[in-house]
């Protein structure tokens, strides 16, 4: 049987659609009411910090939990009621394990492959991920970085339309994270759709066409990196003093400010404000800081970056 | 990046069934031969219970109803052997296999959780067949003589036990991995079985416990111990200890179904 690619473009072109989806653990809700889409053939990242919702939400869409309330749809299936449908057509990499500790590296990966129809050359896609040298070491004495690796590789050998990582560098050094970078680039250019969550702003703001920020199970962010960060066009200013601040006094330099400009107070002694990127914000804070007898110890000036518009959106820094 | 454009296209699709099952199948049985520990329990522990019980038996001049003792023996230690590998590997293999994540992530492969289950059968029945085959040649060697006096009736009957014994060992030994943490099953599923070696009337017949035995009869190991013995001491087919390890199989299995937590 040929193999129809054309199949799948005529049909949605979304890859993912969540809508309003609900989870919760006992009386923790980890997802409360997320909406988002993944487009065809884009790699997006769901970024946020741990324990944001990230990973139940992506086990939503693998079908391995019913949605509580809301709808899910991958592919246009319902991963749930339309598992064994949905499956074959994706690949999924699990935050981590899924092999046997005995089992060999590449004895692994030809182990997933021949469960598909029409899987990858496993001894490329080994040499792809810099897993050459250790295709006879027992999973249980590769490194935290190989392991990942050969996850990435399990989901991406048989083929799928569409992948699923969950935090797919966590563990890795610097070398390895651009191989893996590199490939997902490829895997998106061959027109695989890739879903990827992550904690570091750095990967999705490398990486991804499109992010998704979700905090406490809630969607608070969507765009590009470019339409996150206003290209670059937006200041930050984070400033931190020597006493803690006056009370009130984030709301009495946002009127100063003005309307454009966000002011976050980040703890006791230091607040962040984000405005347009032509100096007078910087003489507006520091102006403000004379008059409210408050000292500067430092007064960083920077471009906007993902991490600063979390912290305008959640008055938290995203890292752990 | 080197690799030929378009290497990545997508191309989905599951294996056929027959071809997942077969492939899942010779891996768990790999993965069974290359554990020591399993290695241990299946072949060297039976091998070691038998020449030692036989030597024993011989120096303390010990009669087993007018048998043999290596022809009572060795059909109680095949039992053993069945049992060691249908209930212990199995609960301690599964246990881990849930632990590591390898039945989640198997879950999200294109095999059905009906092919993951019929890959270990598949498995399981292959390792046995494999300690049967040593513990034969090791008994023959040590002079066993299986009952001549009606061979189908012997063979029909050992081969009916062993599958029986099997359903219901490992249907039991998925409950305890299904229900208890990795290293809770492999305490649990190795105290069991020594328990069962010693005093479950699997190596010695049941009637050999005295008092003891009326209950002891009703265990699985006894069950298959005394069919086996029925099968390859007297020939014939001991059909109460079939239905006895049938009934085990059926409550293993719907306690294990309704209580298996694949993840």
């Amino acid at each position: 049987m040929p193999v129809e690619s054309h199949a799948v473009s005529s049909a949605s072109e979304l890859a993912v659609d969540i809508d309003g989806l609900v989870m919760a653990y006992g009386d923790k809700v980890a997802v409360d009411g997320l909406s988002m889409q993944v487009a065809r053939g884009s790699i997006t990242a769901v970024l946020g910090p741990n324990g944001a919702g990230k990973t139940t939400t992506l086990e939503t869409c693998e079908g391995y939990r019913r949605p509580q309330a809301g709808t899910v749809r991958v592919l246009g299936l319902d991963p749930h009621r339309q598992r064994r449908e949905l499956l074959p057509r994706v690949g999924v990499m699990l935050q981590s394990g899924g092999a046997w500790s005995g089992v060999r590296a590449m004895e692994m990966l030809d182990h997933v492959a021949a469960l598909h129809a029409h899987p990858l050359d496993t001894a490329m896609l080994h040499d792809r991920l810099g897993l050459a040298d250790c295709g006879r070491t027992p999973y249980r004495r590769l490194s935290g970085g190989q392991q990942q690796r050969l996850g990435l590789a399990m989901a991406l050998v048989g083929r799928p339309e569409l992948v699923f990582v969950d935090e797919p560098t966590a563990g890795m050094d610097p070398q390895a994270r651009r191989t893996t970078w590199g490939l997902l680039e490829e895997v998106r250019r061959d027109g695989v759709t890739v879903v990827l969550t992550t904690h570091h702003m750095d990967e999705a703001e490398h990486l991804a066409d499109q992010i998704h920020i979700i905090d406490h199970g809630r969607l608070i962010a969507s765009g590009s990196p470019t339409e996150l960060t206003s290209g670059g066009h937006t200041a930050t200013i984070r400033l931190v003093v020597t006493r803690p601040f006056p009370e009130g006094a984030p709301e009495s330099l946002g009127a100063e400010l003005g309307p454009r400009t966000s002011v976050t107070q980040l703890d006791a002694r230091s607040m962040l404000v984000t405005g347009p990127a032509d100096g007078s914000t910087l003489r507006i804070v520091s102006q403000w800081c004379e008059s409210h007898d408050v000292v500067p110890e430092s007064l960083a000036l920077g471009r906007q970056t993902l991490e600063d518009v979390f912290l305008t959106l959640t008055g938290r820094e995203l890292a752990e | 990046m080197s690799a030929q454009l378009g290497g990545f296209t997508p191309a989905p699709g599951a294996a056929p069934f027959a071809r997942q099952v077969a492939t899942q199948a010779r891996m768990e049985a790999r993965l069974m031969l290359r554990n020591g520990e399993q290695l241990l329990l299946a072949i060297v522990i039976p091998v070691i219970v038998l020449v030692g019980g036989v030597l024993g038996a011989e120096r303390l001049g010990l009669d087993l109803d007018g048998h043999q003792p290596v022809d009572v023996l060795a059909p109680g230690v095949l039992a053993l052997a069945v049992m060691s590998t249908a209930f212990t590997s199995i609960a301690i293999a599964t246990g881990f296999e849930r632990r590591y994540g390898v039945i989640k992530r198997l879950g999200a492969s294109p095999l059905p959780r009906s092919g993951l289950l019929l890959g270990k059968v598949l498995a399981l029945l292959n390792v046995v067949a494999l300690q049967l085959v040593v513990l034969v040649v090791v008994g023959l060697l040590l002079g066993w003589r299986p009952s001549l006096d009606n061979p189908p009736v012997s063979i029909g009957a050992t081969m009916l036990a062993v599958a029986a014994g099997t359903w219901a060992f490992a249907s039991l030994g998925l409950l305890v991995a299904g229900l208890l943490r990795a290293e809770a099953t492999l305490a649990l599923a190795n105290l069991v079985y020594l328990l069962l070696m010693v005093g479950g009337g699997v190596v010695l017949p049941t009637s050999s416990y005295g008092a003891a035995s009326a209950v002891i009869g009703w265990l699985p190991s006894a069950a298959l111990g005394d069919a086996m013995r029925a099968a390859l001491v007297d020939a014939r087919l001991d059909l109460t200890a079939i239905v006895i390890l049938v009934a085990w199989g059926v409550l293993g299995t719907l306690l294990t179904a309704r209580t298996f937590k694949w993840e």
